[in-house]
């Protein structure tokens, strides 16, 4: 049995195919198809959560996305837990775990219910008058506490074990919503050969076809036709039917964003297949046909587990074949609830009354609901309802004025009329118009290709949405290239589902004066009387009452509530609805997984990770690497016992003392080619090129417009019309594009081609007294000698029998080569290297050991001793610029009276009085230690080092007048004492630069 | 001196083949970026034994050799047959730029019916045969590495990328690769 | 994201492949040596931030690779106009009537 109020015959569910799931660890039993909502109110059970502020029973109020109240966690095993899953959405399956929220120690008896007695304290806006004073007393004692209770639900600890996969999609026609305008529209537009998506967030297309009873559609009742409609959209090639899809966000130029639930209604969900798809649909064209939401009504008590909207106790019904209960109470204001009490009662369901706001109602369905015998009674209101954990009575009063009695019920449907679903038209930034005649905002003007139908658009007849759909398919079919071919069937229908009445804000009775709570907002608690006090309080606008009492700040984003809480403070403000106006709707519409959301980039897909050809070798030898941009590179390598430091001074020892293999493939690469390459590299560098011979290389300084160092790096000249340019690691991709800017939008008329190389080589840097003893034997057709191949040159021939280009060059201070192979044969010629190496003590040296080595030779690396506002003669390179050039990128900022002015930040070197002492990166420097506080500080550390080759400590520094101090001894304060150190210039070691030449 | 030493392929060894979908590797192949105008066109388009297609999102085939359209002055000529497109282009006197780019580039193959999907997986572009069809080629993004993306045939694609991106592409591809319904 | 006509690859192509690159129609004065620090000034930082129509520099980086200049309304975000670098600037006052 899967139920005790599933009633035998009704809805569409097969009784014989039954599914077990617990509820707060009670084991019950639904059918297949059945949502955890149906699947609990067969089992009787209306009380399933506890409300976020006053810890009020609640229980389920729709049949859909827009639930406020029934937040569960479904759970399939530790790490699967998904707290905030509203139970009238997900689908049971055979062993589904749900728990309910919000409760301690349980949900029949919860201590946090207390907070509904101390309600008075709670009003809005609440903790903003509360937690004001003592100051210190909010970080220690307030923010704690109210975090503690505040929220809903419970995070997963584990990480997510469930993949998530993404999908861009194009389209002509996106149709949203499968309801009978979405699928008439589908159609039309599908008929043209248009390509179509077409989109609902349930489980089975139909929309409000699920609980309509009354209309036939080409003479099948409107679910089946629902179901054959998307049977046949399915079937064609250019359609693409997406069940259990909803479209969350709309963006720019009719992007819009849709989250497809492939698993979370399985059982057994097939293992690595991805439990959400993320669509990312760039449509032609889009067709909103996402209808309407019912409304609650404003009434005292309106919140106890039993009272729902109407039509979801009709999708209860209909669909699943449960009785919400066995004596229904309605109180409407519209038509639609009749159909409801109706349908209910030629189900067997005992209807104690219909209380109606309206005075005189009148219509076919009023009348079959008085042909059926329903006590109607018009012109009244519900005062307030009664029962703890659910539902008991409710006091009907005349809202003329006389006696209230009380009428036992063990559920209240309500209904105050329906709103259009403008979310996703108000997304693409449409604006929204309030229609007079009918109470509610209505699409206005569209800001993109897109168009609403049917209950969206507030078309409320059958027949005219049908046929505003099927024209709409069909003419956005057409402006996308496709046209109408013949004629379209057209669809059949015959309803009895005619709605009429409806209104907003509170219930008569629900006023100023009125005692108890009644809710507008279920989620968040907000109550008729929080938005007066709101508006008592001096909030005016719409965005600061819905602020300071969170009306619709909820998840469920006041799907139920917005226009009840706008009709409240517009009758505050004594103004017109219009004229308060409404809030912006935002993505997403209903929530969505961060896992749909980053898909595919999470573990190793987060983000790229390079990684050079010698990187397993750098693997093998036990290198710790650094991430240098999303490059790995290697930062040392320890030996067994060796820690940083050790492993550091290791190398930059063996470095100068034998040799040391460096990879240096993540330099980036520029090859500059063409009769004009030279006179190019005359503008974007400082340097001169003319003369440059072909063989030789050159250290160039790029600069900004504005003076300030950009980039630097080696270039070789390989012919008259070809240079090969390195940049730095983290400058590559910025570098080209600067070069590519300047060539293609101020110097068009240079004949000059950039191509990126960076990755064309792999580059071994060998470095060291012995680096030319060691390479010699691999290299052929290049004479290495100092003669031949002096410090500073290039040569094109083979290494290990495959090609090379052989820099001689160094970012050391030693005599050194950096070996250009093509990146495949990289490992290979370094394993080469390597073998010829190991008797001489060959070490690999990392990043760490390079930065030390260069900072004992003043070396700079752009962006650690240079910030973008360093100029080449603050780094100390004024001879690195070409004297006699008319025009370099940079050259006038230099003269610009900030750049030329006395007090510049220098580049200098700094010696620390202890030797041992390593200063720290980023220090700042004074030069009386003795002043007030706070200290005038005039530079800072931007390198430092402990030397192993110096027998001292390095630093490099940029320094107020640097230059000119030399000797000096200044001050770097640190917070447990003040550090003296003595200017020097910035090269430690072989001042001379003899190394180089040996 | 030693024999020439062996290449090592970036993904060599990889391989993903599931129902719908294949993905592996392409083998070695020489390649060029090459950069001229449109004057030059012609006789390097008779030297490469191609056709430099003048059009956006083109590629040409002739002479065991493809030529991609990537900008108004740009091309990728890819040699399947071990030839060496920049030599042949050296041999003309007009101007132009030949790169060699074979070690930068590599090449992942994705072929069978759910190609397009797993490629749209990460890669934003209309992939409908109407929008690209075999034949068309261009750069572009495939999640967050720069692609050039060749439509061979309608279910078969070259995908060419920076060699340091290749693991992140085929390992997207291969996530991707999973999802070949809907 | 928006979709922004390459005049280049003659398509909209995705946002995602291209890179904004400042404000058009700056040109780089040829006599740099000579420029006033008042027209440095002018050429390197000052820029019209305006609300609505603005002329910009955007990058196909990611595909055609082309710089090339664009007139977007910074409110909407709309592209009004794309056009090849050294292509004259299109006439805001005809451009903006159709909107």
């Amino acid at each position: 049995m899967s139920g005790a109020n599933r009633l035998a015959g009704a809805g569409r569910l097969v009784p014989a195919r039954t599914a077990r799931f617990s509820f707060d660890g009670e084991s019950l039993t639904g059918l297949e198809g059945d949502t955890l909502a149906s699947a609990l109110l067969a089992n009787g059970i209306h009380l399933v959560g506890r409300s976020f502020k006053y810890h009020r029973p609640r229980g389920i109020l729709s049949a859909g996305p827009e639930e406020p109240n029934a937040l569960v966690g479904i759970k399939r095993d530790s790490a699967r837990y998904t707290p905030n899953v509203r139970a009238s959405v997900q689908e049971i399956y055979d062993g589904l775990q749900a728990v309910s929220q919000n409760r301690w120690p349980s949900l029949v008896f919860d201590v946090g219910a207390l907070n509904d007695l101390a309600s008075p304290f709670f009003s809005a806006g609440f903790y903003y008058k509360t937690f004001m004073w003592p100051k210190a007393a909010w970080k220690t004692i307030y923010e704690p506490n109210i975090r503690s209770a505040a929220g809903l639900g419970v995070s997963p600890s584990e990480p997510d074990p469930d993949s998530y996969s993404a999908r861009y999609a194009h389209c002509d026609v996106l149709v949203v919503g499968g309801g009978v305008s979405g699928l008439s529209a589908a159609l039309a537009a599908a008929r043209t050969g248009a390509r179509v998506i077409l989109c609902d967030e349930q489980a089975q297309m139909g929309g409000a076809l699920h609980f309509e009873s009354g209309t036939q559609l080409d003479g099948t009742d409107g679910f089946s036709w629902a179901g054959e409609m998307a049977r046949q959209l399915s079937a064609m090639d250019n359609v693409r039917v997406l069940n259990r899809t909803t479209a969350f966000g709309y963006f720019a130029q009719n992007m819009v964003g849709l989250v497809q639930r492939l698993s979370d209604h399985l059982a057994v969900p097939a293992p690595g297949r991805p439990r959400e798809r993320l669509w990312q649909v760039r449509a032609g064209r889009v067709i909103i046909a996402t209808g309407a939401i019912e409304r609650p009504m404003v009434f005292v008590n309106n919140d106890k587990p039993g009272i729902m909207l109407a039509s979801a106790a009709r999708v209860f019904l209909n669909h699943y074949g449960v009785a919400v209960g066995r004596r229904v109470g309605v109180f409407t204001a519209n038509d639609s609830a009749y159909a409801a009490a109706v349908d209910l009662k030629l189900a067997g369901i005992d209807i104690a009354a219909i209380v109606d706001a309206r005075s005189a109602p009148q219509g076919p369905l009023i009348d079959k609901a008085r042909v059926l015998g329903i006590e109607i009674l018009t012109g009244h209101t519900v005062a307030r309802t009664t029962g703890r954990l659910r539902v008991s009575s409710m006091t009907v009063a005349p809202i003329a004025g006389g006696s209230q009695r009380a009428i036992a019920v063990d559920a209240l449907l309500m209904s105050s009329g329906w709103t259009p679903s403008v979310h996703l038209f108000s997304q693409s930034r449409g604006k929204v118009a309030w229609d007079e005649a009918s109470d509610r905002f209505l699409p206005g003007n569209y800001a993109q290709d897109c168009v609403s139908v049917g209950a969206c658009n507030g078309t409320d007849r059958l027949e005219t949405s049908i046929a505003e759909a099927s024209a709409a398919g069909a003419a956005m079919a057409e402006q996308s290239g496709h046209k109408s071919r013949g004629k379209m069937p057209r669809t059949k229908m015959e309803t009895s589902e005619s709605w009429g009445g409806g209104m907003l804000g509170a219930a008569p009775g629900a006023g100023v004066e009125a005692k108890g709570k009644a809710f507008v907002d279920f989620q968040n608690d907000v109550t008729a009387k929080d938005i007066r006090l709101a508006v008592r309080e001096g909030m005016h606008s719409i965005e600061h009452v819905k602020r300071f009492t969170t009306n619709g700040m909820a998840t469920d984003q006041g799907k139920t509530s917005n226009l009840h809480g706008l009709a409240i403070a517009a009758e505050a403000l004594g103004r017109e609805i219009p004229k308060v106006g409404l809030t912006t709707f935002r993505a997403p519409y209903t929530p969505v997984t961060f896992g749909a959301l980053v898909n595919h980039s999470r573990g190793e897909l987060f983000d790229t990770t390079r990684r050079t050809p010698m990187h397993n070798w750098h693997v093998g030898q036990g290198a710790v690497f650094e991430d240098v941009g999303n490059w790995k590179r290697a930062w040392y390598y320890p030996q067994p016992g060796e820690d940083m430091h050790q492993a550091v001074n290791r190398e930059c020892r063996t470095v100068r003392e034998s040799v040391g293999l460096f990879d240096a493939t993540t330099l980036g690469k520029i090859e500059v080619v063409g009769p004009d390459a030279a006179k190019f590299m005359n503008l974007l560098y400082t340097n001169p090129w003319d003369k440059l011979g072909v063989g030789r290389c050159r250290y160039g300084i790029m600069l900004r417009e504005d003076g300030f160092i950009y980039d630097d790096g080696v270039v070789g000249r390989l012919a008259e019309d070809r240079f090969h340019v390195t940049t730095t690691t983290g400058g590559a991709p910025r570098v080209l594009n600067h070069m590519e800017d300047y060539l293609q939008t101020e110097f068009p008329e240079l004949k000059v081609w950039l191509t990126s190389t960076s990755e064309q080589w792999a580059v071994i840097a060998v470095q060291g007294p012995k680096a030319r003893e060691i390479i010699a034997p691999l290299v052929d057709g290049i004479d290495l000698s100092n003669e031949a191949m002096p410090h500073m040159s290039v040569r094109e021939g083979r290494i290990c029998g495959v090609p090379t280009r052989l820099f001689r060059m160094s970012f050391t201070g030693e005599c050194g080569y950096e070996i250009n192979v093509p990146s495949d044969y990289g490992q290979a010629v370094w394993e080469a290297i390597w073998e010829r190496g190991e008797p001489h003590g060959i070490c690999a040296y990392g990043t760490e050991t390079m930065h030390v080595l260069r900072a004992e030779k003043g070396y700079i690396i752009v962006g650690q001793d240079t910030d973008g506002t360093v100029s080449p003669l603050d780094a100390g390179l004024q001879w690195a610029i070409g004297k006699k050039k008319t025009d370099f990128v940079g050259m006038r900022g230099l003269k610009r009276a900030d750049l030329v002015a006395g007090g510049r930040k220098q580049l200098v070197g700094l010696k620390t009085t202890d030797p041992k002492t390593v200063l720290e990166e980023g220090a700042q420097i004074v030069a009386d230690p003795n002043q007030s506080v706070p200290m005038k500080m005039i530079g800072h550390v931007t390198s430092s080092y402990w030397s192993e080759n110096c027998g001292h400590s390095i630093a490099l520094a940029l320094v107020e007048n640097g230059f000119e101090r030399t000797g000096e001894t200044l001050h770097v304060p640190m917070p447990d004492t003040t550090l003296a150190v003595t200017v020097t210039g910035a090269v430690f070691i072989d001042e001379e630069g003899k190394r180089l030449h040996g | 001196m030693a024999d020439q030493l062996q290449r090592a392929h970036p993904l060599s060894g990889r391989l993903v083949s599931n129902a719908g979908v294949t993905v592996e590797p392409a083998p070695e192949a020489p390649r060029m970026i090459l950069r001229a105008g449109k004057s030059a066109l012609p006789a390097l388009s008779k030297a490469l034994g191609v056709k430099l297609p003048t059009k956006p999102k083109k590629s040409a085939n002739g002479n065991g050799r493809i030529a991609i359209w990537l900008g108004p002055d740009e091309w990728l000529v890819i040699d399947l047959q071990s030839g060496d497109p920049a030599a042949d282009c050296a041999a003309v006197k007009v101007l132009h730029s030949a790169v060699d780019v074979s070690h930068r580039n590599t090449a992942i193959i994705v072929s069978g019916t759910h190609s397009a999907a797993v490629i749209n997986g990460g890669c934003p572009l209309d992939l409908s045969l109407d929008a690209f069809p075999a034949g068309a080629a261009t750069r572009t993004v495939f999640g967050k590495a720069e692609i050039i993306l060749l439509r061979e045939t309608e279910d078969r694609f070259r995908i060419e990328c920076w060699r340091s991106f290749s693991d992140y592409v085929f390992g997207f591809l291969e996530a991707a690769a999973v999802d070949t319904d809907g | 994201m928006l979709l922004i006509h390459c005049p280049y690859c003659e398509e909209e192509r995705p946002e995602i492949e291209f890179a904004n690159a400042g404000e058009a129609h700056i040109a780089r004065p040829s006599d740099m040596d000579g420029l006033s620090d008042q027209a440095f000034e002018e050429f390197f930082f000052i820029r019209s931030n305006p609300k609505g129509l603005h002329y910009e520099r955007w990058r196909h980086i990611h595909g055609c690779a082309r710089f090339f200049n664009a007139l977007r309304d910074t409110v909407t975000d709309r592209f009004v106009a794309t056009y090849k670098t050294g292509e004259p600037k299109p006439d805001i006052a005809a451009e903006g009537k159709d909107q």
